[in-house]
């Protein structure tokens, strides 16, 4: 890693290690060689496209699929090759998978059934889930009198009802219309911090990720392109493939020209001005070839030309797009390339820049990074 | 405008109509009328003449009589026969549909399981036997059965048995040919009905805790109960009044109501008993019937 210096949560031993798993379907290769620590109470994300081995790897911790190699190992012991009854796993699947024949009291119970739990412990650890998730009015209701927010609540409930070492959460929010799922997300959040569970979920929605989740693994085609928390990942991304799936990013390619112990400069033809980064970039002779980016929300816009060495270019707005809470500004510069800028509207009539005005882009000395291409 | 729409209204209106008008006029002419002729012939007398039994109606003496007469139901409760052929019947119908239900079901099951293509060739296979004659099939079953046939033949040649069992003639040949003879209209609603099912209930079920065995017993069985009520109702309904089969593969002592509608018809010519018969069958058959319905519209609501 090339950034350093953000702080992680430190990780309180290894409950569930996931080492070199590997998992192929015929001659594809979905999950490729994957190792993963995740601590106990942390709620995992696996972040990435469809068909990047996100489902796959989850599926595997819940049993329905069984690596070609590699280990998973929950609490010191090694679950790879138990049966899916077997194992102290839940989860909660994507639609829900909510028996439609029987009613939201003995969905949460079956579960326990199966674990020959006495009748009453059962009633007893039903209400109980029952009020974690609010839903005691409905415990006689079948899953089809039911909304999509209460089938949820249902779902989690039943997963959450044996007690599991480790929830799994299959696009929890998928199911949801984008209002519910912004209040659902923080609602489940707190239910399972409640519990303390240690939760892996797998989701495609980058938002969703960083308000869930307190780490989160980008995938892509089967690997792992990084893993951290949520804040690493957005400021610190080790690698042009997380910059671009996280948030979006201005990128310059360039060669690095300066390269001192606590900064480099680098020189780009898309940029009129040197870019300087704030600390020092390890680099072999033979490797001068960068990406420096820098976020569009740290990408700012002035009429008055910056007085800095550094890290600005001229340009013109291209096109504006006012979002309320905020404005994209897309800025063309002299050499035709196009520069985002976030700006936050905290004036309800400021006088912004409009179109076709020129402007300057500038960004500080700590804003931008480097990335390899 | 407004007249154009009100125009295009009234002729998809009429359209409606023509539509319903086919099916109308064909249930009235196939269905509706012979099951009048049938009442009306239930409520006469027998007498040798052409037709063999007495008018409803006729004109005598510048009056119309009426002559409705209840002499056939009172006989069918005064015979021991017929109480026996329905009782029979039901006990028929009902130990064929289980064992249809017993083989159908795995059968439903693996094809609705299969890759989508495996699937629709499993159920050519099995169709493709409806493709030649009921009739045949049946004969077939007696060159199969007999004592000197190729059951029988395979069995000894191959040391299982030294004399031949008696098959064909029992109530087994009867049982062996309602059984393969309705075997598809127990698959097909069952199939139907298990491809639909949501294979993540499964996985919750076993993730939830549940063996393979179990979380079929727990939630296969009961999300298929529309479609075990489905295929048990198509075989049991016609295999009351099944008349092929126990007359082919059955021995004389088989008595069912099909056989005996079949004798007092054609033997003995009792056109208004052999009415009656029938008339009492339709009723006792009206049962199932209604409880096949009210599990169709369940059915078809829940694929709402």
């Amino acid at each position: 890693m090339i950034e350093p210096s953000i702080t992680r949560d430190s990780a309180d031993g290894h409950f569930l290690q996931i080492k070199n798993i590997v998992k192929t379907y015929d001659d594809v290769v979905a999950v490729n060689d994957v190792s993963l620590d995740i601590a106990k109470g942390d709620i995992f994300a696996l972040l990435g496209a469809s068909g990047s081995g996100k489902s796959t790897l989850l599926r595997m911790l819940a049993g329905f699929e069984t690596p070609n190699s590699g280990q998973i190992i929950l609490d010191g012991e090694d679950i790879v090759s138990l049966a899916p009854y077997r194992r102290p796993i839940n989860m909660m699947f994507q639609s829900y998978a909510l028996f439609p024949h029987m009613t939201v009291e003995q969905n949460i119970a079956y579960g326990l059934k199966q674990d020959r739990m006495p009748k009453s412990l059962i009633a007893d650890k039903v209400v109980q889930m029952l009020r974690l998730v609010h839903m005691e009015k409905f415990a006689k209701r079948k899953p089809d009198q039911l909304s999509g927010g209460q089938r949820q609540r249902v779902a989690l409930a039943r997963s959450l009802a044996k007690s599991p070492k480790l929830l799994l959460l299959d696009e929890p929010m998928g199911a949801l219309d984008k209002k519910l799922r912004n209040r659902m997300q923080l609602e489940v959040v707190d239910i399972l911090e409640s519990v303390g569970v240690t939760c892996v979920m797998v989701t495609h929605d980058q938002e969703e990720a960083m308000t869930m989740a307190n780490r989160i693994a980008i995938m892509e085609e089967g690997r792992i392109v990084q893993a951290g928390t949520p804040r690493d990942i957005y400021e610190a991304p080790n690698s042009l493939q997380a910059a671009e799936f996280i948030g979006s990013m201005n990128l310059f390619r360039g060669e690095i020209c300066v390269d001192a112990q606590d900064h480099a400069v680098i020189d780009s033809e898309e940029c009129a001005n040197k870019l300087y980064v704030s600390y020092g970039v390890t680099t072999a002779i033979e490797d001068k070839k960068v990406v420096f980016a820098v976020r569009p929300e740290k990408t700012l816009i002035s009429r008055e030309q910056p007085e800095s060495e550094y890290n600005w270019c001229r340009g013109t707005v291209h096109d504006i797009a006012y979002l309320g809470g905020h404005s994209v500004y897309h800025i063309r510069l002299e050499n035709g390339k196009i520069l985002n800028s976030f700006m936050v509207n905290s004036d309800r009539f400021a006088d912004a820049p409009t179109w076709e005005e020129q402007v300057y882009v500038y960004w500080s000395d700590d804003s931008g990074l480097v990335l390899r291409p | 405008m407004n007249k154009l729409i009100e125009r295009l209204k009234l002729s998809t209106e009429h359209g409606k109509k023509w539509v319903i008008a086919v099916p109308t006029l064909w249930l009235v002419l196939f269905f509706a009328l012979p099951f009048l002729i049938v009442l009306k012939i239930a409520f006469a007398e027998a007498e040798i003449a052409i037709p063999p039994y007495t008018a409803l109606l006729s004109m005598a003496d510048q009056a119309f009589d009426l002559h409705v007469y209840f002499g056939n139901f009172i006989f069918l409760t005064e015979d021991d026969l017929y109480l026996t052929a329905y009782l029979n019947s039901l006990e028929m119908a009902a130990i064929s549909t289980f064992f249809c239900l017993l083989i159908g079901y795995p059968m439903a099951y693996f094809i609705a399981r299969a890759k989508p293509s495996t699937q629709s060739i499993l159920l050519l296979l099995i169709l493709l036997p409806s493709w030649t004659s009921f009739l045949i099939r049946i004969y077939a079953w007696i060159g199969i059965l007999k004592s000197n046939g190729v059951l029988n033949n395979v069995l000894m040649w191959t040391g299982v048995i030294n004399e031949p069992l008696a098959i064909l003639n029992t109530n087994i040949a009867v049982y062996i040919g309602i059984v393969y003879a309705y075997l598809p209209f127990m698959v097909l609603p069952l199939y139907s009905n298990l491809v639909k099912h949501d294979y993540s209930l499964i996985e919750a079920s076993q993730d939830l805790g549940a063996r393979r065995l179990q979380s079929f017993w727990h939630i296969t069985f009961p999300l298929s109960r529309n479609g075990i009520v489905a295929g048990s109702m198509l075989v049991f309904i016609p295999v009351v009044g099944e008349y092929v089969i126990p007359e082919l593969l059955g021995g004389t002592n088989s008595i069912v109501i099909g056989k005996v509608l079949w004798q007092e018809f054609f033997n003995n010519r009792d056109w208004p008993l052999a009415s009656a018969l029938a008339l009492i069958m339709l009723l006792i058959l009206m049962v199932p019937i209604h409880f096949f319905r009210k599990h169709q519209e369940k059915e078809w609501e829940s694929d709402k």
